[in-house]
C-alpha cells in the first residue's frame, strides 16, 4: 500500500497529459460551437483549416530559427504563433467571401453550407499537403521539461517519477487565458454581445441593427485565433501531421455536442470530458493499483479497459451516450 | 412543379435531357478509349473497374442523399466493414488457428454480445432510479471482466499461430463471389446499429456519428489482428476471374494476343480486367434497375415526400424515422458491397489504405457533381470524377512542372513541390465540388 506513489503515478500518466489533451480539444470544440452558433453549420473544414494555419507556424518558426531569434526557454513557436494566426483569420475570411456568404444571400439550407465545407476542407487539405507534404513534422525548440522524472524523483525520493513538459504547462496556461478572454469578449464587450444576441435570435438581432456581416467577420476571426492556438499547441505537445489533426475532428465535434452545441462554456466541459474519458479507459492502470492494493494482492494484466488504438471509439462512446440520453448535450446548446 | 412540368410542351424536353445524358455517357467513354489508346488499355481498363465500383458506392449515398436527405460522412467504414466479408468468405479456414483459440474468440464474441444484450434488458425492465443506473453499470463491468477474460487468451493464442503468413482464423474457403452479398448485409447490420442511434435526432448528429463508426471501423481492421491480420494485411484472396498467370496458358488468349498484336502478358492482363468490368456492369446495371423501380414507385414517392418536407409527411401518417433507417440500411449495404467487389477485385484486405479523404468525401464529390436524386447522374459523377482522381496525379506534376519551370532544376522549392504534385488533385476536387455546388447545384445530370 502506496497511496503517494499512486497519486504521482496517476497525475503523470493521467491526469497532467489529460488536462493538456482537454485544452486543446476545448480550444477546437469552441470554434466549432461558436460556427455553429452563428453561421449554424457544422464546420466540417475544422481540422484542416487547423492543419493549414499550424503549418503556417511552423514555416515561420523555421524561419526563426534559422535566423537564431528565439525565446530561449520557450519555445519559439510562440513567436510565430500572430502570424500564424494572421494568415488563417484572412484565409477564412478570404474563403467566407467566395464560398460561405453566396449561401448566406439565398439563405441556404444548413446541410448545402456543410457540402460547401467539404469542399473548402478539400482545397485546404491539398494546399497543406502541398507546402507541408503529408509526413510528420517536429518544431518544437527550448526547453523540454518544467520537472523532469529524474529530478522530481530526487527531490522527493519516491519511487514514481512525475513529469511536467513544458508543452503541457504552456498548453494548460495558454488555453486558459484565451478561454478567460473569450469569456470576457462575449460577456463585456458591445461586439461579444452582439454575438450572443444574434446567436440567440437572428431576427431580433437584426431588428436591432446589428449588422450580421460584422458578427460574421468576428466569428471567424475569433475561431481563428482559437484553431491556430489549438493546433500549435498539439503540435508542440504531440507532433504535427496533417493527417492527425483531420483526425481531431471527430474529438473536437463530441466535446461540442456533449457540452451542446452553441454553448462555448459546454464546448469548454465537454473538451475535458472527452480527453479525460480517452485518457482514463485507454490507461494501463496496473500501476497505479499495484500502489494501492496491499502486497500479495497485485493485479497480473494490465488492467487496461481498452487499448490506445481504439481511443476514438471512447470519444465515440461517450457521444452515443449523450446523443441516448441528453441529445442536446450536458448544457442545453441551440436546437435547430 | 409537376403542374409546371406538365403545362411544357411534352415530347421536347424529355428527349432533350435524354439526349444530353447519352452524350455525357459518351464523352465519358471516349475519354476512357482515349485513355486506352494513348496511355495503356489496361489503365483504361483500371479505371473503368473502379469507375463502376465507385459508381455503385455513389448509388448508396445518393440513396440516402438523393432520396432522403441523410447526410452520411462514414461512408469509408461501411466499405471497410463489407470489404471484410471478402476474407471472410473467401480465404481458407486456418485449422491450427482455430484449434488455439477459435473457440475462445467466438466463445468471447457470443458474451460480449450477451453482455451489451443484458444491459439494454435491465435498461428497458428496470423501473427508472439510482438502482437501475447501479445495475446496468454492473451488469457491464460483470460482462466486460468476463468476456475479456476469455477473449484476450483466445486472440493471443491465434496470433501466435504461424505469425508471418497466418496468425489470424481465416475464412469459411467459398466461393468469393458470395462476400458480395454478405458484404452487404454485414454493413446492412452495421448501419442498422449506427441509425437507431442517431436517426430521428438533428441531421448533423448522423454525420457526426457516421463520422465516429467509421474510424472505428477502420481501427477494429487494423488492431483485431485475429481477424483481419490488422496491418500485415491479408494476401492472395482467392480471384472472381483467373488470373493473367492462368489466362495466358489458353490457347484463345493466345490466339487474341496474335491478332491484337500485344504482348501475352498484356493480353491475358487486359483479358482479366474485361472480366471484373463486366461481372461488375452486371451488378450495376442491376442495382441502377432496382434502384429506378424504386425511385419511380409510391415507395420513392413517399421518401422523396418526406425529404422535401419531413413535417408535412409525418402529418401524412408517414413513420418518418422508420423509412429514414430503412433507406440508411439500403444505401449502406450498397457501399459494403461495392467494398467487397473492391477487395475482390484487389485480391487483398488492407486496412491501412482506407482514408476518409478517397473513401468518404471522394463519393460525396461523386455525388455532388454527378447530380444527387438521380441514379444515373451519381453514376456517371463515379465515373467522371474517378477519371479526374487517378489522371489528375499526372496532370498535377505536369502542371507543377510549367509553374516552376522557371526556377533552376536544383532548387530546393521546385524539388519541393514537384514532389508533393500529387496532392494537388485535392485542391481540384474540392474546386469541382464548390464550382459544382454554386453554379450547377443540381449536377450532371439534375433530378427529374
Amino acid at each position: 500500500m502506496d497511496p503517494l506513489n499512486a497519486i504521482v503515478a496517476l497525475t503523470n500518466f493521467v491526469l497532467i497529459p489529460a488536462l493538456a489533451y482537454g485544452s486543446q480539444i476545448a480550444l477546437g470544440a469552441l470554434g466549432i460551437t461558436l460556427i455553429y452558433g452563428i453561421l449554424r453549420f457544422a464546420h466540417f473544414a475544422h481540422g484542416d483549416i487547423m492543419a493549414l494555419g499550424t503549418a503556417v507556424v511552423i514555416l515561420v518558426t523555421w524561419g526563426f530559427q534559422a535566423q537564431g531569434i528565439g525565446l530561449g526557454p520557450l519555445p519559439t513557436a510562440l513567436l510565430a504563433l500572430p502570424f500564424g494566426i494572421a494568415a488563417t483569420i484572412l484565409y477564412l475570411l478570404a474563403v467566407d467571401r467566395t464560398v460561405y456568404r453566396f449561401y448566406r444571400k439565398v439563405k441556404a439550407k444548413p446541410m448545402i453550407f456543410v457540402m460547401a465545407a467539404l469542399g473548402v476542407m478539400f482545397v485546404t487539405n491539398g494546399i497543406t499537403r502541398l507546402v507541408m507534404g503529408p509526413s510528420e513534422q517536429r518544431f518544437a525548440d527550448g526547453e523540454r521539461f518544467i520537472i523532469s522524472v529524474r529530478e522530481f524523483r530526487d527531490w522527493t525520493g519516491l519511487a514514481e517519477g512525475l513529469a511536467l513538459r513544458s508543452a503541457q504547462a504552456l498548453t494548460i496556461v495558454v488555453a486558459l487565458i484565451a478561454m478567460v478572454l473569450l469569456f470576457w469578449f462575449l460577456n463585456r464587450t458591445r461586439a461579444g454581445k452582439s454575438m450572443r444576441a444574434y446567436s440567440d435570435n437572428e431576427d431580433l438581432a437584426l431588428l436591432s441593427g446589428i449588422n450580421p456581416e460584422r458578427v460574421v467577420v468576428i466569428t471567424w476571426a475569433i475561431t481563428g485565433t482559437l484553431i491556430v492556438l489549438a493546433g500549435t499547441l498539439y503540435g508542440l505537445d504531440k507532433s504535427y501531421r496533417p493527417f492527425t489533426y483531420f483526425q481531431l475532428l471527430l474529438p473536437f465535434f463530441a466535446a461540442a455536442i456533449v457540452g451542446g452545441l452553441g454553448n462555448p462554456m459546454g464546448a469548454i466541459i465537454g473538451g475535458y470530458v472527452v480527453a479525460f474519458a480517452e485518457m482514463g479507459i485507454t490507461y494501463a492502470w496496473r500501476r497505479v493499483f499495484t500502489h494501492l492494493l496491499p502486497e500479495g494482492w497485485e493485479p497480473t494484466g494490465l488492467m487496461q479497459i481498452l487499448p490506445v488504438d481504439y481511443k476514438f471509439a471512447v470519444t465515440f462512446g461517450i457521444l452515443v451516450i449523450v446523443l441516448i440520453f441528453r441529445p442536446t448535450g450536458i448544457f442545453k446548446g441551440r436546437t435547430l | 412543379m409537376s403542374v409546371q412540368q406538365a403545362a411544357h410542351p411534352a415530347a421536347t424536353a424529355p428527349t432533350v435531357a435524354y439526349l444530353r445524358n447519352v452524350l455525357l455517357f459518351s464523352l465519358m467513354a471516349l475519354a476512357l478509349a482515349a485513355t486506352g489508346m494513348f496511355q495503356s488499355w489496361v489503365l483504361a481498363l483500371t479505371i473503368l473497374n473502379m469507375s463502376l465500383i465507385s459508381a455503385i458506392m455513389a448509388l448508396g449515398v445518393n440513396m440516402q442523399w438523393g432520396y432522403a436527405g441523410l447526410f452520411n460522412v462514414g461512408i469509408m467504414g461501411f466499405t471497410a466493414f463489407g470489404g471484410l466479408a471478402a476474407v471472410l468468405i473467401a480465404m481458407p479456414p486456418v485449422p491450427e488457428a482455430w484449434a488455439a483459440g477459435g473457440f475462445g474468440a467466438m466463445l468471447g464474441l457470443m458474451l460480449g454480445a450477451g453482455t451489451i444484450f443484458a444491459a439494454i434488458i435491465v435498461w428497458k425492465r428496470m423501473a427508472p432510479g439510482r438502482l437501475r443506473g447501479l445495475a446496468l453499470i454492473g451488469t457491464l463491468v460483470v460482462g466486460y471482466t468476463i468476456t475479456s477474460f476469455v477473449f484476450g487468451p483466445a486472440t493471443t493464442a491465434i496470433a501466435r499461430v504461424n505469425p508471418a503468413t497466418e496468425g489470424y482464423l481465416g475464412g469459411l474457403g467459398l466461393p468469393v463471389i458470395l462476400s458480395w452479398p454478405v458484404g452487404a448485409a454485414m454493413a446492412a447490420g452495421l448501419a442498422w446499429v449506427v441509425g437507431k442511434v442517431a436517426l430521428g435526432l438533428r441531421s448533423d448528429y448522423l454525420a457526426i456519428a457516421t463520422l465516429g463508426i467509421s474510424e472505428i471501423v477502420i481501427a477494429v481492421l487494423k488492431f483485431e489482428s485475429w481477424l483481419t491480420r490488422g496491418v500485415n494485411n491479408v494476401v492472395g484472396i482467392p480471384r472472381a476471374v483467373p488470373r493473367p498467370v492462368t489466362l495466358q496458358q489458353y490457347e484463345w488468349v493466345q490466339n487474341l494476343a496474335e491478332r491484337l498484336g500485344l504482348g501475352l502478358s498484356e493480353t491475358a492482363r487486359i483479358v482479366e480486367l474485361t472480366g471484373y468490368a463486366l461481372l461488375f456492369t452486371l451488378v450495376l446495371g442491376a442495382l441502377i434497375w432496382l434502384a429506378e423501380k424504386a425511385l419511380n414507385s409510391p415507395w420513392g414517392r413517399m421518401m422523396r415526400a418526406i425529404r422535401d418536407n419531413e413535417t408535412a409527411a409525418r402529418a401524412m401518417g408517414k413513420d418518418v424515422t422508420r423509412r429514414h433507417l430503412m433507406i440508411f440500411v439500403l444505401g449502406s449495404a450498397t457501399c459494403g458491397l461495392a467494398g467487397a467487389m473492391m477487395v475482390t477485385l484487389d485480391g487483398q484486405l488492407t486496412p491501412g489504405s482506407y482514408e476518409p479523404l478517397r473513401f468518404t468525401f471522394l463519393i460525396w464529390v461523386m455525388v455532388i457533381v454527378g447530380g444527387s436524386g438521380n441514379n444515373w447522374g451519381a453514376v456517371l459523377g463515379g465515373f467522371v470524377i474517378w477519371f479526374l482522381w487517378v489522371q489528375a496525379e499526372p496532370a498535377g506534376r505536369w502542371f507543377m512542372d510549367m509553374v516552376t519551370s522557371g526556377l533552376p532544376a536544383d532548387s530546393g522549392l521546385r524539388q519541393h513541390l514537384m514532389a508533393q504534385a500529387a496532392h494537388t488533385r485535392l485542391i481540384m476536387m474540392g474546386l469541382a465540388l464548390l464550382l459544382m455546388l454554386r453554379f450547377a447545384p443540381r449536377g450532371l445530370i439534375p433530378e427529374r
